[in-house]
């Protein structure tokens, strides 16, 4: 009995192992072209291409559904190979939460998820109750702390929202990282400036989601105009969807929301 | 808040503690120079008399010290060669931004007391002396000689408005780097109004300590008279100083323990794991529990004046090593708690990088070095030196 039973769950976890690589593979496939072809990719957020750009006119949002998200780790590849970011230093990661039947939480990110969730973790003895993926990445706030901080103002805010760095301006004083709540930040080992995830401002404003977006597999990630009623992202934020920022508390005010957000996100 | 928080996941940008030992160095010059001003001022604007002996000392001690405490900034900033933007382009929100005016407008009206108080002393070596040392002289006296009755008025009414403009700056100036960590509400141990208020007190303690310290071993090396009066007096201000700093310390602890607020857990796992023993062994037991009871000692026994100076050494040496080490378990210790409130990351110095531990010491050298070479300028003491020790 217990081979037959063996059987069909390795080749079950075969084709998924499968599956994940050529989701991986598929999502760098679509990122690579991502420099002078950039504009010949299809638009993907309508409004933009052929029209002066009214950066005051545009409030952008980013919502992430945890529910949807399978930790394949395809976004994390694709913000990777869009920005050669260093080793050990993340724009985006991914978060594996296990809870037990005790309601203990156990979460990790190793590597910040660039290799994907391959397999259960191997160090928890106990029977697990429940288990979900969250991706991290720049919450845009309303009020940064790190512009705030930032003390010769590199850092900054758009008009259209996006928090930026100006690297040939950074000091590399690392304050902007230590304000951060949510260590969206990094000192980039190469070019010794702060560092962070743009919500790839440059495909937004050609007209193109963010990296991570395009490559993830299941829409857990989608960025969208909210002055746009037609977009996702606004029917999302007005709909009955539970609908939540991480650390509230700290009066950030973020523009990265999380649908079905638990308890135990930090 | 849940039993669940405790399974140490520390975010990925978290493993490496961006603010290393040059961080921590910083307050602590700049506290030693908050501190030594503090004493130089209790002489000159509080007329506190037994303590002119030091006076000049002080704020020499203070001027090595200042010149030296953007060196640790300058080794850490990721882009040195940029460090003037901090000046050409400050962001007026940035409690950072105000590091360059208060540095260097402190640094200007120090400068300008020293020398408006070195002022006879400094025409008369210039009238004694020869060659280039003459030349320094003759420039830091702008090449005035006029010491008449009329001139030497108008330098103290100077000396005295600086001195009263330079404490308040002290103050901001040490005040501010407080409020610099205060001010990170990201940092659960470090967002406290407190900060400034603790940052402010220890800065006194290591800027008196440093003081004491340097007074009797200078003294004593060179076999030169130790004024008694005036170490009393001074270990006086330290017993004061590091009561408050300490009180204030254990409050902001307690404070921790006892609201309960959100990452209390996190906290007071931090303080009994990762920072046991620079925190409960090194900052609070070794080095002020135990001087506080030395200086109580001091204060309720006569002690014979060879015993006094030995102990004033002793414990200014301990209150030294207390304002390292809580600069150690606020900067350091502040960020092995993960922003996940879930777990703690490793601090490990580099030996010899450009924020090392060789590094370090060479810039805790430096003032040392600093007032070695200034003390060739400007004659430290005012008192004669032929009376016996």
């Amino acid at each position: 009995m217990k081979k037959k039973n063996q059987t069909p769950d390795l080749k079950r976890r075969a084709f998924m192992e499968k599956i994940l690589k050529g989701t991986i593979a598929g999502s760098v496939f679509l990122v690579i072209p991502a420099g002078p072809l950039i504009c010949k990719i299809p638009e993907q957020i309508k409004g933009i291409r052929g029209n002066k750009y009214e950066m005051t006119s545009k409030k952008f949002a980013f919502i992430v559904d945890i529910t949807s998200c399978i930790g394949c780790g395809s976004c994390c590849v694709a913000d990777k190979r869009e920005y050669n970011v260093p080793d050990h230093n993340y724009r985006t990661w991914v978060e594996r939460y296990i809870k037990d039947y005790d309601d203990k939480v156990y979460v990790d990110s190793p590597n910040g998820a660039l290799d994907g969730y391959h397999g259960p973790r191997k160090d928890i003895k106990k029977p697990i109750r429940d288990t979900f993926f969250v991706p991290k990445l720049c919450n845009m706030c309303k009020e940064p702390s790190c512009v705030q901080v930032c003390p010769v103002g590199a850092t900054f805010k758009t008009p259209d929202g996006f928090v930026l760095i100006d690297k040939k301006h950074c000091v590399g004083c690392g304050y902007c990282i230590q304000a951060c709540p949510y260590s969206a930040r990094f000192l980039n080992p190469e070019t010794n400036s702060a560092d962070k995830c743009t919500w790839c401002y440059h495909r937004v404003r050609k007209g193109l989601v963010p990296a991570c977006v395009n490559a993830c597999p299941t829409g857990a990630r989608q960025f969208g105009d909210l002055n746009d009623k037609n977009s996702n992202v606004f029917k999302k934020l007005n709909g009955p969807g539970v609908i939540s920022v991480l650390k509230k508390e700290m009066g950030n005010q973020p523009a990265l929301y999380y649908q079905g957000l638990r308890r135990e996100v930090i | 808040m849940h039993n669940v928080l405790l399974t140490n996941y520390v975010f990925p940008n978290d493993m490496h503690v961006h603010w290393s030992m040059m961080i921590a160095l910083y307050p602590y010059i700049t506290g030693i120079v908050a501190g030594a001003f503090i004493i130089s001022s209790l002489y000159h604007v509080f007329g506190i008399e037994s303590l002119k002996p030091i006076s000049r000392f002080s704020l020499i001690f203070a001027l090595a010290f200042l010149i030296c405490a953007t060196l640790p900034l300058l080794l850490h900033l990721g882009h040195p060669e940029r460090n003037l933007y901090m000046f050409i382009t400050p962001n007026p929100s940035s409690a950072m931004a105000g590091f360059g005016y208060i540095y260097a407008t402190y640094g200007v009206v120090l400068f300008l007391e020293i020398l408006l108080i070195y002022r006879p002393v400094l025409t008369r070596l210039q009238a004694n002396t020869k060659g280039l040392i003459k030349l320094i002289y003759t420039v830091l006296t702008l090449g005035s000689d006029n010491l008449s009755p009329r001139a030497l008025a108008m330098d103290n009414k100077l000396i005295s408005f600086l001195a009263s403009v330079g404490i308040p700056m002290a103050c901001v100036l040490h005040g501010y780097v407080g409020f610099i960590f205060g001010g990170v509400k990201a940092h659960p141990t470090w967002s406290t109004p407190l900060m400034p208020v603790i940052f402010l007190l220890s800065a006194c303690v290591s800027g008196i300590a440093g003081i004491i310290l340097t007074y009797v071993l200078i003294k004593t090396i060179k076999g030169k008279y130790i004024d008694m009066d005036c170490l009393r007096t001074c270990v006086k201000y330290l017993a004061g100083f590091i009561i408050i700093d300490f009180v204030f310390e254990m409050l902001e602890m307690f404070s921790h323990y006892y609201l309960k607020t959100q990452n209390h857990h996190m906290v007071a796992k931090l303080w009994s794991d990762s920072l046991f023993n620079t925190f409960w062994i090194g900052q609070v037991f070794l080095f002020s529990v135990i001087p506080i009871f030395l200086l109580g000692c001091l204060a309720f026994f006569k002690i014979k004046d060879n015993l006094y100076k030995f102990f004033a050494g002793f414990i200014s040496l301990l209150l030294l090593l207390q304002v390292a080490f809580m600069r150690w378990n606020v900067v350091i210790g502040g960020q092995l708690l993960s922003k996940s409130s879930r777990g703690f990351t490793v601090y490990h110095p580099d030996m010899f990088g450009r924020e090392g531990i060789f590094v370090a010491i060479l810039v805790l050298c430096a003032p040392l070095l600093v007032l070695f070479i200034l003390g060739k300028i400007f004659p430290f003491w005012i008192e004669p030196e032929n009376k016996p020790i």
